[in-house]
């Protein structure tokens, strides 16, 4: 057993939001697996603003897909979920996500919180036609059918499908970006006030990904939406998000403005994630990898599970689990030495000089 | 060495028949993967091709290292015809079996290239017990290992036992370079070979191959959809980018000409889409009419990028673009580099207004 603190704090002041939609507290996630128990969420706490759209950045097995599948309570077996998380309609009471029935939970996740996955094939039945899809959505919902469809429509539409074309084919009939505009159209025809999407544009290609950034925006104007747009594209997302999130080793380790974290990520795996980002637009020289590689959930390294690739490490990082600390208003950072980071990490975001 | 190029490509065609499925006994589809690309690679060079998935860029690239046969033009490797080669037609000069040690390739998914029962040693003693049976399997074994090492494998016998489950993403694509490595390559195809790595990873892995290129000479076609990365590998290899739209080669130059200044309107769209961490601006409509690729079994008329670009006129629906020289190497086919074109007194294309205003014409891409 480790003797370290737990590294969730008990001052919640850090992470709250003035308007939060969903709440998450202390969230862990375990698998037992042969080699050991493997923690693949770590006691993150997180607010989700309402009508913001957050990104959640990390690289493969940071634990990003976990957070998402814990806000809507759908980790797979034989995955435990552990913590609080709290939904906040507008009109109703808060709602205690992990506490809900097997039923309730169910109209919790299309009607209330709706999520889409990379890969659209595989969450469309492929024996019918996309109509047939949104159809038994429906009805396993008690919607009113043909309200459902001309609301589908409509959706199609904002995402520049032709809706009878798209409900006429069948999934494979489709190219991989409408399939995924098609998913993305199911998830809102339940009116969701939220959508969380997981890597739902990784599989496309840049031009179609950027497009379907732009028409999501659109989406989330028009139909009041909140969005977490979960991704190991930094770029991609930090032109979308209005906070961004930064996961290392299944656990939280900054989280503050979009603009902020760009020009002043406080901490050095963020800052060592920036400098590793080609950017088309930044001198070909500033392009850096991260040395060394990310740890295994089962053998997380202690104290700071960053330090074994980090610059700034000393004793402190490797006995102690940093907490977050305030770096600027909605600026939190896991970082000891984030005072220092600039200094340590440079990182210049291109054309920015000036405003320093 | 000859002054030919180190492989040739010409007037380069690759066309796919697609059948309908099993009880269809119509007429076959036609697929024009590539369609008259020309493109010289020489020695220590590297090219990127871009392009949207379907462009044609892998099949391109898999005909310029003999792997695909093209069903028009030709493909030559230091001025042998690559298929006469393989066929015995002529005079062959370079045999093919010197043309495929010559031209290798490393694939997206590392994973499915190497055998997962085999460890590490044993996959790459393969290629050296083929190509260089002499070697005694003491000096075989110390060149795997110094391969090894050479990548950043430290150290190297460690590695030389794993399985390749016991390796991470990026470990398991430097074994597949080495694999290629070991044969004395001139020219590599990476196809992807850096999509599936972390971001974190794929400078990491481009910076070998630049490190390789100024070590052994190799030359690289690197087929990417991502120009950031593409601009990466291609202007710190003092190489070019080409960019492929529905089996055409649309643009071609000097990577950083290219990026700087893009003369094609499908090389400003793509550089639309390549994020960027700029925060004050926002990107804005995508700058296409309509944001699906047409079905290639069918392309559009004319140029084929006109049902989608933003600048297409009434010429651009009748003739296709010949390939005008707009500056030292670099090349593009589109009207609007052509001051007295025709194209500038033709009226602009009009969308349909009662389909919606971006109403989608494909099935498939």
């Amino acid at each position: 057993m480790s003797t370290q603190k737990p590294r969730h704090t008990e001052d919640g002041a850090l992470y709250r939001t003035s308007d939060p939609i969903i709440e998450v507290r202390d969230a862990e996630v375990v698998f037992g697996m042969d080699r050991g128990v493997s923690r693949v969420l770590d006691g993150v706490d997180l607010d989700v603003q309402r009508n913001e759209i957050l990104g959640i950045v990390g690289e493969s097995g940071s634990g990003k897909s976990m957070l998402a599948s814990a806000m809507l309570d759908a980790v797979v077996d034989p995955g435990r979920l552990s913590g609080r998380i709290t939904y906040h309609p507008a009109d109703r009471d808060p709602v205690d996500v992990l506490g809900l029935s097997k039923a309730e939970l169910k109209r919790l996740r299309w009607e209330d919180i709706s999520m889409v996955f990379q890969g659209a094939m595989s969450s469309f039945n492929p024996t019918m036609e996309v109509r047939g899809n949104f159809v038994e959505t429906l009805e396993a919902h008690d919607y009113d059918v043909e309200a459902g469809l001309e609301r589908t429509r409509e959706i199609l539409r904002d995402l520049y499908l032709e809706p009878e074309r798209v409900l006429d084919s069948y999934p494979h009939e489709l190219s991989g970006g409408m399939q995924q505009r098609a998913l993305i159209a199911l998830s809102l025809v339940l009116e969701p006030d939220v959508l969380v999407m997981d890597e739902p544009t990784a599989a496309l290609d840049l031009l179609m990904q950027r497009s379907i950034l732009q028409l999501l925006e659109k989406l989330k104007q028009k139909y009041d939406l909140t969005l977490v747009f979960i991704t190991h594209d930094l770029p991609l997302v930090a032109e979308l998000a209005d906070r961004l999130a930064v996961m290392y080793a299944f656990e939280l380790v900054e989280i503050g403005p979009t603009e902020e974290i760009l020009r002043d990520a406080a901490h050095p795996y963020t800052r060592s994630l920036l400098n590793a980002t080609p950017n088309i637009d930044s001198g070909l020289e500033e392009m850096r990898p991260i040395e060394g590689s990310a740890p295994d959930p089962v053998d997380v390294p202690t104290g700071c599970s960053y330090h074994p690739r980090c610059p700034m490490a000393d004793e402190t990082c490797v006995e102690d689990d940093p907490e977050f600390l305030r770096a600027d208003d909605g600026h939190n950072v896991a970082c000891f030495h984030w005072q220092d980071a600039e200094e340590a990490v440079p990182f210049v975001l291109d054309g920015q000089e000036a405003d320093r | 060495m000859s002054g030919d190029p180190l492989v040739s490509l010409t007037d380069v065609e690759v066309h796919f028949e697609e059948s309908q499925g099993l009880l269809d006994f119509g007429e076959p589809e036609l697929v024009r993967a590539v369609d008259g690309v020309s493109l010289d690679i020489e020695e220590r060079d590297v090219v990127a091709l871009v392009g949207e998935s379907g462009c044609g860029k892998t099949t391109l690239g898999k005909t310029a290292i003999g792997l695909q046969r093209p069903t028009g033009g030709s493909v030559e490797f230091q001025g042998q015809d690559v298929w006469d080669a393989k066929d015995g037609k002529g005079d062959v000069e370079v045999p093919y079996g010197e043309v495929r040690r010559s031209l290798q390739i490393i694939h997206q998914d590392p994973g499915s290239a190497l055998n997962p029962n085999r460890r590490v040693m044993k996959t790459l003693e393969a290629p050296l017990k083929k190509w260089q049976s002499g070697m005694s399997a003491g000096d075989r074994r110390g060149e795997i290992l110094s391969m090894l090492e050479e990548v950043g494998m430290s150290p190297a016998s460690d590695y030389a036992g794993r399985y390749p489950h016991q390796l991470s993403g990026g470990e398991k694509q430097r074994v597949a370079l080495v694999r290629s490595l070991l044969m004395d390559p001139d020219l590599i195809l990476a196809d992807e070979a850096i999509s599936a790595l972390d971001v974190s990873l794929r400078v990491e892995m481009m910076d070998l191959m630049l490190d390789l290129q100024d070590r052994y000479d190799t030359s690289f076609v690197f087929v990417s959809h991502d120009l950031s990365n593409a601009r990466y590998l291609a202007s710190h290899g003092g190489g070019r980018i080409g960019v492929m739209y529905l089996g055409e080669l649309v643009e071609v130059g000097p990577a950083e000409q290219v990026i700087e200044n893009p003369r094609h309107p499908y090389t400003k769209v793509l550089k639309w889409a390549t994020p960027d961490l700029r925060v004050d601006e926002g990107a804005g409509e995508p700058p296409v009419r309509k944001i699906d690729i047409p079905d290639p079994k069918d392309p559009p008329s004319g140029c084929r990028f006109h049902t989608r670009c933003p600048e297409a006129r009434e010429a651009c629906v009748r003739d296709a673009p010949a390939t005008e020289e707009v500056g030292d190497g670099h090349e593009v086919a589109c009207f609007r580099t052509v001051d007295d074109h025709e194209y500038w007194s033709s009226p602009e294309l009009v969308d349909d207004p009662s389909g919606g205003d971006r109403d989608t014409t494909s099935t498939a891409d």
